[in-house]
């Protein structure tokens, strides 16, 4: 499984992996916000917290459908069922190699992008921590949606449909932890129901996201 | 260590394609699947290696002792010929692919990005895995596609090595491997349409 885990970040870092598009996409959306929204500190400050969020969950969304289709496309899929390791384990691994590669580089990120729209010094901390926090429930949803979608044929769209209605409680708990965390509220409420959120996910999914190969691959 | 498919019924896409396959593969034994296009031989072959449930009958082997290749070879086009053997030994749990590129006259390739490779090399390296897999039954889908005389006889080759040390092969293809082998001919297997009634809702069952 760590040879799997390793081979998708090798894959994900050479030419045409996709690494840094995430990122690239998440840096264009904050660059642009404000020439959109206008240079006004004030109301640059009071929506960074969605802002932020929100770029990191499409930037997520943008490389999703790299998680299982290429390996469908190349047969590697149909030869990983057939090898020694679970599925559950295959779709977990390869869950945790995509927010290897687009999560954990958005959360790092995130704080030097945090300045472009102007956030409230006190929230930075929180931003990271919430990322952090957040962002692999979003691999492992994405992963699941992945697998749903596995056998079609520019099934992007579908993907993108089935999975942001389950995105939108993470999104909801995450914006709302660095807004607290701007204003100098308390964040626990929300940033433990992230949690327990991502937990959930993380526990559960990898399960659901091996049944649905399984279903794919007849 | 033998291979025991008995009235097995398979299907693709929800429609049965073949019915009441009974057959045995015993060590060191090759059995051909012969058939015209459509027959269901992958089918049959993506069932045997527990791809897909069969709609009915019994696939008795080994757990994990099927090793399947397809059309398809599982290459990584931006890792080169060495990683990508040594992903798939690492995976199987076995060591050293040294065997398996000499096996395939792939010595002088290792450090050459799949993607450079042409299609026959491509064909001997998604072979060359299957000595790395360590897994005593082939399960093979037209093994020898793009590949030229002097690679089928490479291929014919390890074929032997692995009958020699126990292994078995079921292998669809059309041409002559270099080995003895019984023929097995799906078409007597085909499935009548009338048995599929209610097929549909099994495959989603």
């Amino acid at each position: 499984m760590i040879r799997l885990f390793l081979r998708d970040l090798k894959l994900a870092i050479r030419s045409g992996g996709g690494f840094g598009l995430g990122l690239a996409f998440f840096l264009i959306v904050t660059v642009l916000v404000p020439f959109g929204v206008g240079p006004e500190s004030g109301r640059l400050a009071a929506i960074a917290p969605g802002i932020l969020w929100l770029g990191a969950l499409l930037a997520c969304l943008l490389s999703l459908d790299r998680i299982f289709a290429l390996d469908y496309e190349d047969g590697s899929l149909d030869l990983l069922a057939t090898a020694p390791i679970p599925l559950e384990g295959v779709a977990a691994v390869k869950a945790a190699a995509h927010w290897v590669t687009t999560g954990l580089p958005l959360t790092l990120a995130a704080p030097a992008l945090g300045v472009l729209l102007n956030l409230p010094g006190p929230a930075y901390g929180w931003l990271v921590v919430s990322l952090a926090v957040g962002t692999p429930a979003l691999s492992v949803i994405g992963a699941f949606g992945a697998a749903l979608t596995v056998g079609l044929k520019r099934g992007g769209l579908l993907l993108s449909l089935l999975v942001l209605p389950l995105y939108v409680p993470t999104l909801i708990f995450g914006a709302e932890t660095v807004r607290r965390g701007a204003e100098g509220l308390d964040v626990t409420t929300p940033l433990l129901l992230m949690a327990g959120i991502t937990l959930g996910a993380v526990a559960l999914l990898p399960f659901a996201a091996a049944q649905a190969l399984r279903i794919n691959l007849r | 260590m033998s291979l025991v498919v008995e009235n097995l019924s398979c299907a693709r896409g929800g429609i049965p394609v073949l019915e009441r396959v009974c057959f045995a593969l015993n060590p060191g034994e090759v059995l051909v699947l012969r058939g015209p296009n459509g027959a269901g031989k992958t089918t049959l072959l993506r069932t045997v290696a527990g791809l897909q449930p069969p709609l009915a009958g019994t696939v008795e082997a080994e757990p994990e002792s099927v090793a399947y290749a397809a059309h398809a070879d599982g290459l990584k086009a931006t890792l080169t010929v060495a990683e990508n053997l040594e992903f798939w030994a690492g995976i199987f749990g076995t060591s050293g692919i040294d065997a398996a590129l000499t096996a395939f006259d792939l010595e002088a390739l290792v450090d050459r990005h799949a993607q450079n490779l042409s299609a026959g090399q491509k064909r001997r390296l998604g072979l060359a895995r299957l000595l790395v897999t360590g897994r005593p039954v082939w399960a093979l889908d037209e093994p020898t596609v793009s590949l030229d005389v002097a690679s089928v006889g490479l291929f014919g080759a390890a074929l032997k090595g692995h009958l020699a040390q126990g292994g078995s092969a079921l292998i669809a293809t059309h041409i002559d491997l270099g080995v003895e082998a019984r023929v097995l001919d799906v078409t007597e297997f085909r499935a009548t349409p009338e048995a599929g009634g209610g097929a549909f809702d099994e495959a989603f069952a």
